[in-house]
């Protein structure tokens, strides 16, 4: 069985003189959330695009679902859902006939569809206003119902670009919550751009870094922070002058700063912080309490980013 | 595909009966009310013998079609709900002609509507007891050119309102098409010299009706046919994503 969902090897799509996808090579787990994280503008919405069929590669190669595209797209699209840039609904009709509508599309028989509509709809909260047409809703319950619709026929693969986009932080946390629910509860694999870092990190398993169409790093949060550094604030006394150069020698520690009761210390990414504490004493300083920071994946991002700045200058 | 096409024009038809504001549908009222039963009833019993009706049989579908098949793919795209729908399985194809029938189903169907009603309206006003109705060929030619004037309207209007910003856009495009066909003619033949308009009008009244029914089915069905085959050689995913 293939565990991969999503195989792309060296994926290239241009527009004129600008290259929106560059040498893309990615890999996407079944049954994971994988978060593609960018700015703006930079390659993700045309990554899905890419990934669906819907433009043709310059230059690579993409597989989803086993599935090689663009040579058998049509396949591809059979088996995933998708919400896109843009919700995607039919604001004239209700919502229960914008769900019908796709059900039949995605050939549902009639007693399954209304069946999978009651329980979609019923998990979201929007079963008691589902005949009312959809320009009438707020942005949030629009997104919530796009989801649904993503979700109807059972895919095995859902893209969901920037679903939060333009919510309000209620809505937005009520969204990723039903989506978290929806998604366990389905066991779909989820391919999901966003710009939101805390999203990212309450919701995916996973995550690939974009920018200017080249990728920058993928892998687990865990992962990504062994490539940044690692913060250790110690509580204490008597962090003398002696204490902060003894500390200042040792090859991990990249920056010391003595604050009165407070010591904050930068070390390189994946050092180990114990033999720090012991140094410490030993030049007579009193640790009364360590904290060790992780890096948070917004810290990861934007160090990726001011690094990829720096290589292109 | 069958089943596709049908599901794509199931939405369409539900989506053109929920279409515009009060004034769309007063406009459209209108139309059949002028078509059903003013029309008939001043002009009598040439209403339905004469054959100069055919010109307005193929008019009529043209403004319906026009304003469907334009919110329809102008539409789709300007409320971004086209992507999704590409995003889905359904073949370009299925898509395409799911929308086309569907402009042509409303618009044909209403004129045909319009036609009934003006049979009744012929018959409550002028009838005297008797049973008007089309001469065969007359009948003929108005129902295959206004089915074929909507395929005229449907297909145009496809490769106009893929090219459009706008739904707005696309309609004005499309209005001023239409207006373009009923009012040059009309126009120019009025500003012919009296001489040439009456040799002009000897010559039409002497065409055999069927032959002349028949050949502007030719010709209309050969548009239809050019129309079309544009129109699926435009409406392809790639081209419509990258537009």
């Amino acid at each position: 069985m293939n565990t991969f969902a999503i195989r792309t090897q060296q994926l290239t799509r241009t527009f004129g003189p600008v290259r929106a996808v560059d040498q893309l090579t990615l890999e996407v787990r079944q049954g994971e959330i994988f978060g593609f994280l960018g700015p703006n503008g930079s390659g993700k919405t045309t990554t899905i695009r890419l990934l669906l069929g819907l433009l043709q590669p310059d230059a690579g190669q993409i597989e989803v679902l086993g599935v090689p595209v663009p040579q058998r797209a049509a396949e591809v699209r059979e088996r995933t859902g998708a919400l896109l840039e843009h919700a995607g609904l039919y604001e004239r009709l209700s919502a229960a006939d914008n769900l019908d509508y796709y059900g039949r599309i995605w050939r549902m028989p009639a007693a399954e569809r209304n069946q999978r509509i009651h329980e979609l709809l019923a998990s979201l909260g929007l079963w008691e206003r589902r005949n009312e047409q959809v320009k009438t809703w707020s942005r949030g319950m629009k997104q919530k119902l796009a989801i649904a619709r993503a979700l109807l026929h059972r895919p095995q693969l859902i893209f969901l670009d920037e679903p939060t986009a333009g919510l309000d932080p209620i809505a937005a946390a009520s969204l990723r919550d039903d989506l978290r629910t929806l998604v366990e509860r389905e066991g779909v694999t989820v391919f999901l751009t966003t710009h939101n870092l805390a999203e990212a990190e309450k919701l995916c398993h996973r995550v690939g870094i974009i920018r200017q169409g080249r990728l920058l790093a993928q892998g687990s949060l865990a992962e990504l922070r062994r490539h940044e550094a690692l913060h250790l604030e110690m509580i204490g006394r008597a962090f003398t002058p002696h204490v902060v150069t003894a500390l200042q020698s040792q090859p991990a520690v990249k920056r010391v700063e003595a604050n009165g009761a407070r010591l904050l210390i930068e070390l390189a990414a994946a050092s180990d912080p114990a033999p720090l504490v012991k140094l410490v004493v030993e030049h007579g300083g009193q640790v009364e309490e360590v904290h060790r920071s992780n890096a948070s994946l917004e810290e990861v991002f934007l160090t990726l980013m001011e690094e990829e700045e720096a290589h292109a200058h | 595909m069958l089943t596709d096409i049908w599901t794509v024009m199931r939405k369409e038809l539900q989506e053109a009966f929920n279409l515009g504001d009060r004034v769309g549908k007063f406009g459209l009222l209108f139309m059949m009310f002028s078509f059903g039963i003013l029309l008939p009833w001043q002009m009598g019993r040439s209403w339905v013998e004469s054959p100069i009706t055919l010109v307005y049989w193929s008019w009529v579908p043209l403004f319906l079609v026009n304003a469907v098949v334009a919110d329809s793919f102008a539409g789709e795209r300007e409320r971004h709900t086209l992507e999704t729908l590409l995003a889905s399985r359904l073949p370009d194809q299925a898509i395409l002609f799911g929308k086309l029938l569907a402009a042509l189903a409303y618009g044909v169907g209403l004129t045909w509507a319009s036609l009934l009603v003006g049979l009744v309206t012929i018959n409550l006003f002028h009838g005297e007891g008797r049973l008007l109705f089309y001469p065969p060929a007359v009948a003929l030619g108005v129902i295959g050119i206004s089915l074929l004037s909507g395929g005229l309207a449907a297909g145009a209007g496809v490769l106009v309102s893929l090219r459009a910003k706008s739904v707005q856009q696309a309609t004005q495009v499309l209005s001023i098409a239409i207006m373009a066909l009923i009012f040059i003619p009309t126009f120019g033949l009025q500003a012919l010299p009296a001489a040439w308009q009456e040799r002009l009008w000897n010559i039409v009244s002497g065409w055999n009706v069927t032959q002349a029914v028949l050949v502007a089915i030719a010709v209309l069905a050969v548009l239809n046919s050019v129309l079309i085959g544009a129109a699926m050689r435009r409406f392809q995913r790639a081209r419509l994503i990258a537009d």
